[in-house]
């Protein structure tokens, strides 16, 4: 086990599984899909060294089942996969939301629809923070940039899941979950023992029972719930994460999330160094988007250009969130082909050229 | 009311007293009762973490006074495994219907029962999806008209009914599978001890308790809840032969 404050240098998706671990994983269930195979074969060797389970699921489907039976249990839990295996884990997720039960689902983004390729992709944004699954709920989503945030974030994503009693999301993709950085440790203060003593099930002695559902069948009360969810949303929009980089004296604000954000940044050095007004948004919780941040720059001026890793998908809450002010521009760089700095830096100078 | 009422039976503690919403002459109910009364004589009320299923036992959490969690169509016994890996300390108990356990759940009820996890689950088999209006299921029985095999089911084009007991036996982690009927009070009685003897394998740590009950969806079957037993007893018992297919505690 890592110890406080040691210097690894390791791939994303095994600062994911430390992470997890540091914060105090009690439940992993997972199933095989490249490019997050690291995590459960991590998970296999060391969760029950530190009196863990580990259960490899007969399906994503199952998998994502065992994480509501788990998270029902009050215990800290957690599964990952990537884009066609989440699809399968969606039915849980809403039933996770639903049953306001937390959870830790990592989904490394690899290139879709269908079976698409095993290659980095940002073509799940939709699905992870519009719901994915059926009905009105969402997911709280976290994106890593580097291998250090793969280990903060998880360790964060498991004190909100209980803080909101929701499922929380990591979007990496292959890029962040392949590559290799080094990641400093840290220790992590024992989370209560008693953490959802209040409502998970663990035998009803001298009080009522329990009953963890999602079914709300009388008049009324599906309403009510729904309502119950959005405060929990707009309580949770308060605390939006992001990355500024450059964006005081810019005139075009990048915004671009996880590994591409990355990238960006690195893009927008060089043109910075050559005397370009450019800088960096990158959102760091997807789902609530950091809207109100973003419009503050929009209200200084700013142009905007939204880069993704896909066809347009986080584009539409960019120009949601500055839509009174101004536009975005947007590039997609296709997956299927894996980008380098370069590969931005023509469409960032027409974005600062155009009007 | 007379005033001379006599209490022939007390309420088990593991057992709510609230009217249930089930059919008249629906087995569902004596189930339950089995089940709670089980749970009460064993002292495993206030340890027990039950997980329901979807299907017209879906409110089986309102009857039962246990901790409990509701799973996805087909998914108790996933969401089950998660409870026990999470609390290898408590009794874990599920309860599926045969739509439910034997078709969009088929998968895993193979595997929880391969893996031999310590839970014990209590599996309907009425031969027809009662909740969604009487469509056929996996053990609809050739010949049995029902809204989706209104010919009678056809083996040839539709398959032949799943025998889900002699299966979950062939299976390595089951430590216990068995048959019984609640068609009459004999039955009803072999049908307590099967489920207790499915509890124990799970409280001796021996590993999965499967228990298959034959029982009757009048409203379904468009019968009498008479007529509705005495089909038990005349097509179904002949084709889901009763009895203890695998029990690893008469090995030794
Ligand atoms: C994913 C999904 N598909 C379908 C349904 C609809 N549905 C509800 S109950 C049921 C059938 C349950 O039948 P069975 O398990 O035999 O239980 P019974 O009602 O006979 O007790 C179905 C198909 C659902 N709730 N979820
Ligand atoms: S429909 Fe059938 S299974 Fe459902 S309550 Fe009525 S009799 Fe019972």
């Amino acid at each position: 086990m890592a110890k406080n404050g040691e210097k690894l240098f390791i791939k994303g998706n095994e600062a994911i599984s430390r992470g997890a671990i540091a914060a105090g994983l009690k439940c992993y269930f997972g199933y095989p899909i490249t490019p997050q195979n690291d995590i459960p074969e991590y998970m296999s060797a060391e969760l029950p060294k530190v009196g863990g389970e580990f259960v490899q699921a007969e399906s994503e489907v199952a998998a994502a089942n065992m994480l509501i039976g788990a998270a029902a249990a009050g215990s800290r839990c957690m599964t990952s996969s990537s884009s066609p295996g989440v699809s399968l884990k969606q039915e849980a997720i809403s039933y996770l939301a639903g049953s306001q039960l937390p959870a830790v689902i990592v989904n490394m983004n690899r290139g879709g629809p269908g079976l698409g390729d095993i290659g980095p992709s940002q073509g799940d944004y939709f699905q992870a923070t519009k719901g994915g699954g059926h009905g009105d709920y969402r997911t709280l989503v976290l994106a890593p940039g580097t291998c250090q945030e793969c280990y903060d974030l998880v360790i964060e994503a498991f004190d909100l899941a209980f803080k909101y009693r929701n499922p929380v999301m990591i979007l990496g993709d292959a890029i962040v979950g392949q590559m290799k950085e080094p990641v400093i440790t840290r220790e992590v203060k024992d989370h209560d023992a008693a953490e959802g003593k209040e409502w998970r099930i663990e035998g009803a002695k001298d009080r009522d029972h329990r009953i963890i559902k999602s079914l709300f069948l009388t008049e009324g009360s599906l309403a009510g719930h729904n309502q119950a969810l959005q405060a929990k949303y707009d309580e949770m929009a308060k605390n939006t994460k992001q990355e500024l980089f450059e964006t005081e004296d810019a005139e075009l604000i990048v915004v671009a999330y996880g590994s591409i954000g990355r990238i960006v940044k690195s893009t927008v050095r060089k043109l910075r160094a050559q005397g370009h007004k450019v800088g960096l948004f990158r959102p760091i919780t997807l789902y609530p988007f950091p809207s109100e941040e973003l419009n503050k720059l929009a209200k200084q001026g700013k142009k905007f250009l939204t880069i993704e890793h896909n066809l347009g998908q986080m584009v539409e809450d960019v120009r949601l969130s500055i839509r009174t002010i101004t536009d975005s521009d947007f590039f997609g760089f296709m997956p299927g082909n894996l980008p380098t700095p370069d590969d931005f830096e023509e469409p960032i100078l027409k974005s600062l050229g155009g009007k | 009311m007379s005033e001379q009422e006599i209490l022939a039976f007390d309420r088990a503690d593991a057992i709510v007293d609230v009217p249930t919403h089930y059919c008249p002459g629906c087995q569902h109910g004596v189930a339950h009762r089995l089940a709670g009364e089980l749970l009460s004589e064993m002292g495993l009320t206030e340890d027990t973490l039950l997980v329901t299923s979807i299907g017209c036992s879906v409110f089986l959490y309102n009857y039962l006074n246990v901790d409990s969690v509701e799973a996805p169509h087909g998914r108790a016994p996933a969401v089950a495994t998660g409870v026990k890996r999470a609390r290898t300390d408590k009794f874990v108990l599920s309860y599926q219907g045969d739509g439910d356990l034997a078709s969009i759940g088929m998968a895993e009820i193979m595997h929880i029962a391969n893996r031999g996890e310590k839970v014990s689950i209590i599996f309907v088999n009425n031969t027809v999806y009662g909740m969604t209006g009487g469509q056929m299921a996996p053990t609809t029985m050739e010949g049995q008209k029902t809204t989706t095999s209104p010919n009678g089911r056809d083996p040839m084009k539709e398959g032949q009914a799943i025998r889900m007991a002699e299966i979950i036996a062939s299976l390595g982690g089951t430590a216990y599978s068995a048959r019984v009927a609640l068609n009459n009070v004999k039955n009803i009685r072999k049908a307590k001890k099967a489920m207790k003897k499915a509890f124990e394998v799970q409280q001796k740590g021996l590993g999965f308790g499967f228990i298959e009950l034959l029982a009757t969806c009048p409203t379904n079957w468009r019968m009498t809840p008479i007529q509705a037993n005495e089909r038990v007893e005349s097509e179904m018992i002949p084709y889901f032969p009763l009895g203890v297919y695998k029990d690893v505690t008469a090995e030794d």
